[in-house]
């Protein structure tokens, strides 16, 4: 793969970019098609969503561009499409394709933020609990384990739910999105806190970390220094996995109305929204942004599946 | 054992008194019962004699202790919305939801046991890898996308089946069955087909794994040797080592089906309790929201409980597995 000669690989310390194109994992990645082809589409969808303003021929949240003799125009290889429409228009005249760019950043933003909170709370709650055990320990995987008794779905409705009905009316609008990142992130943090755990309670009576606490390094220090770097292969496994996931319950939340309202859509909200005209005969309001949902959690569940093989030593 | 099952029994109940006192809590957060049940007429007097009779005045953990005994006798108070009893309103719905999970199940381990066990004995085959590849994105598409598919496919397209409702149901007591009429028989195929998708990719998965191992080991071999035809060690030999696994699965997910139910239940306005519940949300309409979680979260909890104890029965090392 590499001509760097022997003796050269043992006197220059590699630089991290050199590290990671000899890693294992980049030559298990650069010899699967599945996880290659699933990361150009994944990557193009980010950047499509990134781009939006740009790519989009309208900006769907502007009504002052919507134009009602547009409404339930179809897509332009049907009679009747019209450029620059090329996915059709809804029944207020919005653009299809412009509405999918909006959502899938909206979807892409709120799977991201729950994935980073709960693996702040879960990371956290973890470490303490392997790190001091007792009843700390008991007190966090007790609540974890009340959390995953109840499906998941309940869960993320319920909280969303009651908490809308909660928020003031003039912080509803603002208020949406941190809900639901933090219902769906309630559920998630007790994967995470499991298997940072486990792992911790192994790695803290391995001798590195006696040896550093005998020199009198800090608790703090020792979780955060010395445990987590080496609990995070698994961690990055099921944040990978989870993303996907967290798209998908944020897409189902807003798809049973308790999820992100009309007025800035994600692709749930697209498909409860375009669900409504199914029998009407205008079927692209809502197999358009279904079939974006399902290319986004298609792409990173496959990555998420590659990548659980690829940092698994068993299956080497 | 008996230290197993004890311990096994009160793990049970201390989840379902959090679940109960998660429900509770959704009653104080959401709104002041009292404003939502009187006018806005209703003087301080008989705002405060509702108070007293509804027990509001009394401390916080006598108010949980008096939800929780309610609740255990099935007493979940009426509802906001129409005033009517709540356990018998979701009573009613239960039939709806309880047919779909099952026959949804059933046409998952029908189809899906089968494709496991061509996926292992076929493993280097065109359609076995097609098949291998396709339940990676069973598991990826949302279930109401496949849902809304299925709908605009069969029902608005071809305009075979119906898209939505129970069709004609038929009284048996207390319990009203769609299996019995045609038109409830073509109702239940779709909702019951995009229920069981995802399951439908779990059993394949599950008994290709198993199979995989099974098939190497020895007594396959032997019964390889001893020329037996290869379709009898597969599916009798093989196939009935791996069936334990998959019934264990089976009876788990029923729990999590049931609370899945209800986003099928919305696509396909089926009318079982999770409709009930997702309109109860729309509405806000809090002993429902409350009950509904109790229920499932007892069904989920009794189906784990049940699985864990038969298992520590079959076999004894799981007894003293945890810690």
């Amino acid at each position: 793969m590499t001509d760097i000669p022997a003796h050269d690989l043992a006197r220059k310390p590699k630089t991290r970019l050199r590290l990671f194109l000899d890693s294992d994992v980049w030559w298990s990645f650069r010899h699967s098609k599945s996880a290659m082809g699933a990361a150009i589409v994944l990557g193009l969808v980010i950047l499509a969503a990134l781009l939006a303003p740009v790519l989009s021929p309208q900006n769907p949240y502007d009504l002052a561009a919507l134009e009602l003799w547009n409404a339930e125009l179809p897509p332009v290889w049907m009679e009747g499409g019209q450029m620059p429409y090329i996915l059709g228009t809804d029944v207020q005249g919005r653009d299809i394709l412009s509405g999918i760019l909006y959502g899938t950043r909206i979807s892409i933003f709120i799977g991201i933020a729950s994935v980073i909170v709960s693996l702040l709370i879960g990371v956290m709650a973890g470490l303490l609990a392997g790190f001091y055990g007792g009843w700390v320990d008991n007190v966090l995987m007790r609540i974890g384990d009340v959390l995953l008794s109840i499906p998941i779905i309940l869960v993320a409705i319920l909280v969303s739910s009651v908490a809308q009905a909660m928020l003031p009316p003039e912080l509803r609008e603002a208020g949406i999105a941190i809900v639901l990142v933090l219902a769906i992130a309630l559920y998630s943090w007790v994967q995470y806190a499991r298997v940072v755990r486990a792992q911790t309670m192994v790695e803290r009576r391995k001798e590195y970390v006696q040896a550093s606490r005998l020199v009198g390094t800090p608790a703090r220090r020792l979780m955060l220094k010395h445990i987590l770097p080496n609990t995070l292969t698994p961690v990055f496994v099921a944040a990978t996995l989870n993303f996907g996931l967290a798209i998908l319950i944020e897409a189902t939340l807003s798809f049973l109305g308790v999820g992100m309202p009309p007025n800035q859509p994600s692709l749930g909200t697209l498909i409860r929204v375009g669900n409504q005209y199914l029998f009407s005969g205008s079927w692209w309001i809502v197999l358009f942004p279904s079939i974006q949902l399902c290319i986004l959690v298609v792409a990173v569940n496959m990555l998420g599946d590659w990548l659980r093989d690829a940092l698994n030593p068993k299956l080497r | 054992m008996l230290a197993f099952l004890i311990k096994r029994s009160a793990n049970a109940i201390f989840v379902m008194l959090s679940v109960s006192f998660i429900a509770f809590m959704i009653f104080r957060f959401v709104g002041d019962p009292v404003e939502l049940m009187l006018n806005e007429q209703a003087t301080q007097s008989q705002r405060d004699e509702l108070r007293t009779r509804l027990g509001l005045d009394e401390p916080f953990i006598v108010q949980f202790g008096t939800f929780v005994t309610n609740a255990a006798q099935g007493d979940f108070g009426i509802s906001f919305r129409n005033q009517q009893d709540v356990l018998g309103m979701i009573a009613e719905r239960f039939p709806a939801t309880f047919e779909l999970v099952i026959v949804a199940t059933i046409i998952s381990l029908v189809v899906g046991i089968p494709m496991g066990v061509i996926t292992a004995i076929r493993r280097q085959t065109w359609y076995a890898e097609t098949m291998q590849f396709t339940s990676i994105i069973g598991v990826s598409l949302p279930s109401f996308v496949v849902g809304i598919g299925l709908i605009l496919i069969f029902s608005v397209w071809l305009g075979w089946l119906p898209a939505f409702g129970r069709g004609e149901t038929v009284d048996i007591g207390w319990w009203s069955t769609g299996l019995l009429t045609h038109s409830g028989r073509m109702s239940i195929i779709l909702p019951a087909l995009s229920l069981s998708l995802f399951q439908i990719t779990l059993v394949m998965r599950l008994v290709r794994a198993e199979m995989l191992e099974v098939l190497r080991s020895d007594f396959i071999k032997f019964a390889r040797a001893r020329g037996i035809p290869a379709r009898a060690i597969h599916f009798r030999h093989a196939l009935r080592n791996c069936l334990m696994p998959v019934v264990t699965m089976t009876a788990m997910q029923i729990g999590g089906l049931i609370a899945f139910a209800l986003v099928t239940e919305t696509v396909f306005q089926w009318p079982g309790m999770g409709l009930l519940f997702i309109q109860a949300v729309t509405f806000v309409d809090v002993p429902i929201m409350a009950a509904y979680l109790c229920i499932v979260a007892l069904i989920f909890v009794l189906l784990n409980t049940i699985v864990d104890i038969t298992y520590a029965v079959i076999d004894p090392r799981l007894r003293g597995a945890e810690k």
